[in-house]
């Protein structure tokens, strides 16, 4: 019943996506106002109904209803709880379900909320936001069905072991509510160039949405490498594998656009720019969907699918976003040319910034694609891998990590270079106390990493100097949001640094009573032994270690995970944080006789990296409250539901 | 350029990404990884006898002037025991099959072939991988056709089954 449930909720949202068009589309085309009312309550009502399908879907996963075709393909009786509900997202049907629920919540959260734009534009976006999601209903009511029924099977396939973990019960949802929520700025673009409504107030409208899109998109990448380093066991924490980068594309995108919106919403600059940056954002994220969700790549993240499944997908993917960028090359000539801006200014900082962003994300699109594109032209398989991207874009990161520094201290419109220089002198400063620190006791370390700890310096004193002199208490909100996010730009490129240059690894083949050192550790194996876990048989080293051989010692347990449903072993890495790094240890197969294979990681100040991304995050999210404080106490509109606006030109 | 065309520039861009998506698509990632070595003389090796009953297998055993299938397999592989009775019916038709053992061991493997029926004339024990790795063969169990010169002239991967034979045979001078 569950089931059938769920399949009705599924086709009713459907429907009332078809209405969400058609009501937004005569509203707008026709100039149909009284139509247009509709709009809002039909996104709500299709938003509530395919979370209801969503629901469902859960519930038929946690009851473990093999009935259910897609249950008995995923999930296990015996699986703990957890992993019962997070199942749901763990395969293709029901990542796809989350995907289009998580668009039906973006367009009810424009339908509620959003109350700047103006009121053809505003329907729009919604009608956009409706068109979007019924190309996935009809994907998911056809081709991809998750409440198919089967009879006959007692028990289920059970879930891949590397995503019984956790992270995964927050990882995707977080992520695809990133990747989903751009779409917000997709559906605004796509909105304002037919309503010709491109300019600040447009862009104002636009930003807080950009924004909580963002920070859920850095939550995720973040979150998703902290889980790879320590559920994947090797130690490192980007893999550049095709499907990070999938969720690498849309950020870059989003960084980009998040800045230029800025100056247009500031100063009137960079409209087709941010036009075609929002429509770029949420096409990286539907690429990224159809990389992972086709089969056309081959990763971590993929599930086993059928290649037509690709091909509707991908002819998804083609309308939407060759429409809207038709839509653009159509309408961006009408679109009004912005302020002027002298070559040293914030504005110019913000484009160069945009255009190292733009370069990146080529550069990465390129990396990951090359092998698809040299294979599809019968030149034969290569993989290209992280020697690739660290050196083409690692120097580029830098490039725009200073300019990240400099870019705040900037004036809008025009500034004397003179000036800015003296403003970056204490930065400056910084980073030359950091080349003396590391020539003195860094030892001989590459180039890369090096530059990376020096201009980490100049950005963290250059991130602090916009509150320099200033009344902290009266400075706004969304200046600490930007401060505290460049601040962990610098942190995380530090971390990244120095686990570049300073990680110590060892791999040892040791037996029982035997010491081996990494780093500043000495590692030693008491014994392993094997004990029964929830659904899986655990390989346990029970390994004593202490700082320096003198340090009190402590246990540390590295364990294999041997699941019988399916069959596979997963690595469960052992970390110990310390305030100055991460000391990582992971078991290997029996090697010969009783010795052990034993990999070693001494990783300095390893952590940054997250502490950095999540410091990020936290400054979208002061910046996002700075300035949804700040329309609120302009707007003095106490009620989540836009004022509807009768006398504006509709 | 004008700035018409640079606007429509981003709308090309993703079209022809979205054809290489589409002939992407139409040759899905596939797991087959073929060997180099097809077509070249069949490297230098000697793998040991896996047991007393029967010789171990060297490179220079293929230089007689009979063509021989090279089968890599393992005691431990699952594929390995369905492909058996049919490597069982190429020796019938008078082939010979040269079995590698790769990352086996000799307990495992008499255990192996007194379950499934012994197809080999040798076989090799390949302890570490190595021989298999110099043949370019990346999984077991896969086949190479060795002609008489000890050149390999042809990789088969995977399951042996009804739909090679005919042309294993061939390739191996006794079918037609």
């Amino acid at each position: 019943m569950i089931a059938e449930a769920g399949m009705a909720a599924l086709w009713l949202a459907a429907t009332m996506a078809l209405l969400q068009l058609a009501l937004g589309a005569l509203a707008v085309g026709r100039n149909q106002p009284a139509l247009g009312r509709a709009v809002a309550p039909v996104a709500v009502a299709q938003a509530a109904l395919v979370s209801l399908a969503f629901a469902c879907l859960i519930a038929v996963f946690m009851r473990s209803d093999m009935s259910v075709l897609l249950v008995a393909a995923n999930s296990h009786s015996a699986k703990p709880m957890i992993y019962k509900i997070s199942g749901t997202w763990g395969n293709h049907e029901g990542s796809m379900l989350l995907w289009v629920t998580i668009l039906g919540l973006a367009g009810a959260t424009i339908a509620l909320f959003e109350r700047k734009l103006r009121e053809d534009t505003r329907l729009a976006t919604l009608a956009a936001q409706a068109a979007i999601a019924l190309g996935f209903y009809v994907f998911l009511l056809f081709a991809s069905n998750p409440f198919t029924r089967i009879t006959g099977v007692l028990e289920g396939a059970g879930l891949n072991p590397l995503l019984q973990d956790p992270g995964l019960a927050f990882h995707p949802p977080t992520l695809y509510a990133g990747y989903v929520g751009m779409s917000a700025a997709f559906s605004f673009a796509i909105g304002a160039l037919i309503t010709r409504d491109v300019g600040p107030e447009f862009a104002r409208a636009m930003r807080p949405w950009i924004l909580g899109a963002w920070i859920l998109l850095t939550i995720g990448i973040t979150a998703g490498s902290y889980w790879a380093y320590y559920t994947l066991g090797w130690g490192g924490w980007w893999f550049w594998d095709p499907v990070e980068n999938a969720s690498l594309m849309p950020w870059l995108a989003a960084t980009a656009l998040l800045h230029s919106v800025t100056v247009l919403a500031t100063r009137g600059g960079l409209r087709t720019w941010t036009i075609m940056l929002a429509v770029l954002a949420f096409s990286m994220s539907m690429v990224g969907t159809f990389l992972v969700r086709s089969g056309i790549l081959t990763s971590v993240h993929s599930f086993a699918v059928d290649p037509r499944r690709g091909l509707f997908i991908l002819i998804l993917l083609a309308i939407y976003i060759t429409g809207a960028l038709a839509l653009f090359a159509l309408r961006a000539r009408t679109i009004a040319e912005g302020t002027r801006f002298e070559l040293v200014s914030r504005e110019a900082a913000l484009v160069i910034n945009n255009l190292i962003l733009t370069v990146i994300l080529v550069v990465v699109l390129a990396g990951t694609l090359y092998p698809l594109i040299l294979e599809a032209m019968g030149g034969g398989k290569i993989s290209v891998g992280a020697p690739y991207f660290n050196s083409v874009a690692g120097p580029l990161a830098l490039a725009l990590l200073v300019l990240l520094g400099a870019g705040p201290l900037l004036r809008w419109r025009s500034d004397r270079p003179r000036a800015v220089i003296d403003r970056m002198a204490p930065a400056l400063f910084a980073g030359a106390a950091m080349l003396l620190l590391v020539a003195a006791f860094g030892g001989s370390i590459g180039v890369l990493p090096l530059l990376g700890l020096v201009v980490a310096a100049i950005v963290a004193a250059a991130s602090v100097a916009p509150l320099w002199k200033r009344d902290l208490k009266r400075a706004p909100l969304f200046t600490w949001g930007m401060v505290l996010a460049h601040l962990g730009c610098a942190v995380s490129i530090a971390g990244m640094a120095c686990d570049a240059a300073f990680t110590k690894e060892n791999m040892v083949s040791i037996a029982a009573n035997e010491t081996r050192d990494v780093g500043p550790f000495a590692v030693t194996l008491l014994g392993v032994r094997e004990r029964p876990g929830p659904n899986y048989q655990i390989l346990e080293a029970v390994l004593s270690v202490s700082k320096g051989g003198t340090g009190a010692p402590f246990e540390m347990t590295p364990q294999l995970h041997a699941f019988t449903q399916p069959q596979m072993t997963t690595n469960q890495a052992a970390i110990e944080t310390f305030w100055n790094g991460q000391l990582y240890l992971t078991l290997g197969e029996n090697s010969a006789g009783n010795k052990f294979l034993l990999r070693m990681w001494w990783k300095p100040f390893v952590m940054l990296i997250w502490l950095g991304g999540m410091m990020i995050a936290l400054g979208g999210m002061l910046s996002l409250l700075g300035r949804v404080k700040r329309d609120v106490w302009d707007n003095r509109w106490p009620w989540p539901w836009p004022r509807i606006d009768t006398d504006k030109p509709a | 350029m004008s700035r018409k065309l640079i606007l429509w520039l981003p709308f090309a861009l993703m079209a022809a990404l979205f054809g290489a998506f589409y002939l992407g698509l139409r040759n899905p990632d596939d797991h087959v990884i073929a060997s180099k070595m097809v077509g070249q003389q069949l490297p230098e090796f000697a793998a040991g006898p896996a047991f007393a009953q029967q010789p171990g297998a060297a490179s220079t055993d293929f230089r007689d002037g009979k063509p021989r299938l090279l089968n890599i397999f393992a005691s431990w592989c699952v594929p390995c025991v369905a492909e058996i009775p049919m490597l069982m019916e190429l020796k019938a038709s008078g082939a010979e099959v040269v079995g590698i053992a790769v990352h086996d061991n000799s307990d495992d493997l008499a255990r192996f072939l007194a379950t499934n029926g012994n197809p080999y004339s040798r076989i090799g024990m390949d302890q570490d991988g190595k021989a298999q790795i110099a043949f370019g063969s990346a999984g077991v169990p896969e086949t190479f056709v060795v002609d008489g010169a000890g050149k390999i002239i042809y990789q088969h991967i995977g399951i042996v089954t009804e739909a090679d034979k005919a042309k294993l045979l061939v390739m191996l001078g006794i079918g037609q």
